[in-house]
């Protein structure tokens, strides 16, 4: 009965001349077209470098009123605006500026570069059930799948550095926002858009003038978990080279530096509450119209 | 109310089928050999939506189409813009198969020779009153700040005035559809649309919506096609009436002819509860006789109004006039026949229902 104590598997060799032939070719692939990657990601690599540096070399007092600014602007809530002031302030006082620029400079552009991609991808979800059916997998194979598992063709790809860093934030981050866009499209009240439809609106016309415009709660929400996920990355990013929050986390997990892995995880929780709160109260306005009852 | 002028044929419907289901082409022509729709459901799981519906549709009028929930009217309507694509028929819209159009004829069609009306009103959450009534407009390819010029006017004529910064959330329903009817009006188009348009309003307001759809359309001759489930709101409102049941049309005819001749039991049972009196026009009860003297009644008058003329004089004979010319008269005895409920003839025929 040996069959039924041990799995047929496909055996040792094969098994072996699998992992060898996928590894070969996908080494192959890399040294055929890594630098033309690298160069297509120049650019990049450019804009998240000024952007860092801007962020760092700027003067504190100018930052803190940008924060201010940006929170009240967002969110039009004095206490917010309050508050967001304080915790940047508490972060600089306990040392952390240099770092959690850094980690706001990369989070900003993966926000940026996934609002980019993943809207277009979303829209064309909405468009039909069979891009659907496909875009779903993927999705759901690039939330689930260990991050450090797309580590290694990436670094492998790229080697390591901030533009790794950014595609592993970003392959974390992007499902939410395809996913929110693509839902709140398919959400928009087939009334409105039959009666859009009927007064010989086009495709184009539909798409910008009723479907995003009434989706741009949910694609909000989706930016909202975007951001959120993009933070949840950072030490996993650090990991590959990427300077921020998360470099002194790793620090203190090998070291067990709790103090040091304590103050620098909260900074990271701050940031994200910042962002989150920001961004509801934003998407919240963005909803303004449903109100009724007032002025009739 | 009624012109029935020689007037020229706008809206053509010719052998028009809807057959709903997973290929309906291959069911087409058992459809058409007449199988019933409960038997193309059981056999061949094909949903018989429209079936051989054949109307004419006089240009400047107003012709309504009722039917009961599922007798396919609302699925009619939409064949006219073509939001539903048919199985098979023409749609002969000035010279010109709607049916047959290529796509961008057919977004030409909707931006300018037919606005809709919807029951659900159909408007943009996001966007103003104004800007809602100039969403035609925009369509068409006007700039913002025109096309809000030109449909001021329409919001203004429709009792908006005042609203223009409102969204639709902030107005009641009947305001709603206000501007839902500013917005079809402004784009100027030929033809008019109006799904049940009042249907989701309550009964005051839905008097005073056909009140006001009525006298605009004194002046504005549109060619209206307005869907109901309610034969008060047809009788009040149409100069036609075609009666779908089951996807088939099974009588048309003005208001006069329906309520004075029935075609068969449905519309008979369709009819029996309505104010005869309100309908009726004194034409379809006269003789030819003329009395010398008696007071004078036009023969468009309906009979509510002349049975108090009457009653008024005595309860004798009224003249009746076309244009001011005596044409015949109209006994007390005559109008009140006509108005009372007639016999329940549908107990000849038991097997329906």
């Amino acid at each position: 009965m040996d069959f039924f104590d041990e799995f047929p598997d496909l055996g040792r060799s094969a098994l072996r001349d699998i992992k060898k032939a996928i590894d070969a070719s996908f080494k192959g692939f890399s040294r055929e077209y890594g630098e033309l990657l690298e160069a297509f990601f120049y650019p990049l690599l450019k804009f998240m470098i000024w952007f860092e540096k801007l962020l760092i070399n700027t003067p504190w007092p100018i930052i803190l009123m940008v924060v201010g600014g940006l929170a009240w602007v967002g969110s039009r809530n004095i206490k917010l605006a309050v508050g967001s002031v304080l915790a940047f302030v508490i972060i600089g006082m306990f040392g952390m500026w240099e770092d959690t620029m850094a980690t706001l400079a990369i989070i900003s552009v993966a926000t940026i570069v996934c609002i980019g991609v993943g809207i277009p991808f979303g829209i064309l979800m909405a468009r039909s059930d069979r891009i659907q059916a496909i875009i779903t997998p993927v999705l759901d194979v690039m939330q689930t799948i260990p991050s450090f598992v797309y580590l290694i063709p990436v670094v492998m790809l790229l080697g390591i550095g901030k533009v790794p860093g950014l595609l592993a934030v970003c392959i974390y981050a992007i499902p939410p926002i395809v996913r929110l866009t693509n839902l709140g499209i398919r959400l928009v009240d087939a009334d409105v858009m039959e009666a859009s439809t009927a007064f010989g609106a086009n495709y184009k016309q539909r798409l910008w003038g009723v479907q995003v415009p009434l989706a741009l709660p949910n694609i909000f929400a989706g930016v909202n978990q975007t951001i959120m996920m993009a933070l949840a990355m950072v030490v996993i990013a650090s990991m590959i080279g990427v300077k921020g929050l998360g470099v002194p986390v790793l620090r203190a997990i090998s070291n067990q530096y709790l103090a040091l892995g304590l103050m620098n995880g909260l900074a990271i929780v701050a940031l994200a509450i910042i962002f989150d709160r920001v961004s509801q109260q934003y998407g919240k306005r963005l909803q303004k119209h449903r109100e009724g009852g007032h002025g009739v | 109310m009624s012109k029935k002028s020689a007037s020229d044929i706008k809206v053509s419907i010719k052998n028009l089928y809807k057959i709903f289901g997973s290929d309906p082409a291959s069911v087409l022509d058992k459809a058409k050999d007449g199988m019933s729709k409960a038997d193309l459901l059981d056999q061949h799981g094909h949903v018989l939506g429209l079936k051989d519906v054949n109307i004419d549709i006089k240009a400047r009028g107003i012709q309504v189409i009722m039917g009961l929930s599922g007798s396919g009217k609302s699925t009619l309507i939409r064949h006219i813009n073509r939001l539903i694509e048919p199985t098979s028929g023409e749609i002969i819209i000035d010279g010109e198969d709607v049916l047959a159009m290529s796509e961008e004829d057919l977004l030409e069609f909707r931006r300018f020779k037919a606005s809709m009306v919807f029951q659900k009103f159909g408007l943009l959450p996001h966007r103003t009153v104004e800007d809602n009534a100039a969403y035609g407009l925009t369509i068409q390819g006007l700039d913002k700040a025109e096309a809000i010029e030109k449909s001021s006017y329409w919001v203004k004529r429709v009792g908006l005035a005042g609203f223009e910064n409102h969204y639709p959330a902030q107005l009641s329903g009947g305001m709603q559809q206000r501007v839902g009817l500013a917005r079809a009006l402004a784009t100027d188009a030929d033809i008019l649309l109006m799904d049940e348009a009042f249907s989701a309003l309550d009964p005051l307001i839905r008097t005073d919506m056909q009140d006001v759809l009525l006298d605009l359309q004194k002046e504005l001759h549109k060619t209206i096609i307005f869907i109901t489930h309610d034969l008060d709101e047809a009788l009040r409102i149409g100069d036609d009436i075609a009666i779908l049941r089951d996807g088939a049309v099974i009588q048309q005819g003005t208001p006069q002819e329906i309520v004075l001749n029935p075609a068969d039991d449905y519309v008979r049972d369709f009819i029996k509860d309505i104010n005869r009196a309100r309908v009726l026009e004194v034409s379809s009860v006269m003789q030819d006789t003329k009395p010398r003297s008696g007071a004078k009644v036009d023969k468009n008058m309906v009979v509510e109004e002349a049975l108090q003329i009457a009653t008024a004089n005595d309860n004798k004979p009224l003249i009746v006039t076309e244009d001011g010319k005596a044409v015949g008269s109209v006994t007390l005895e005559a109008m009140i026949s006509a108005i009372a409920r007639p016999e329940k003839d549908s107990e000849r025929n038991p097997e329906y229902r």
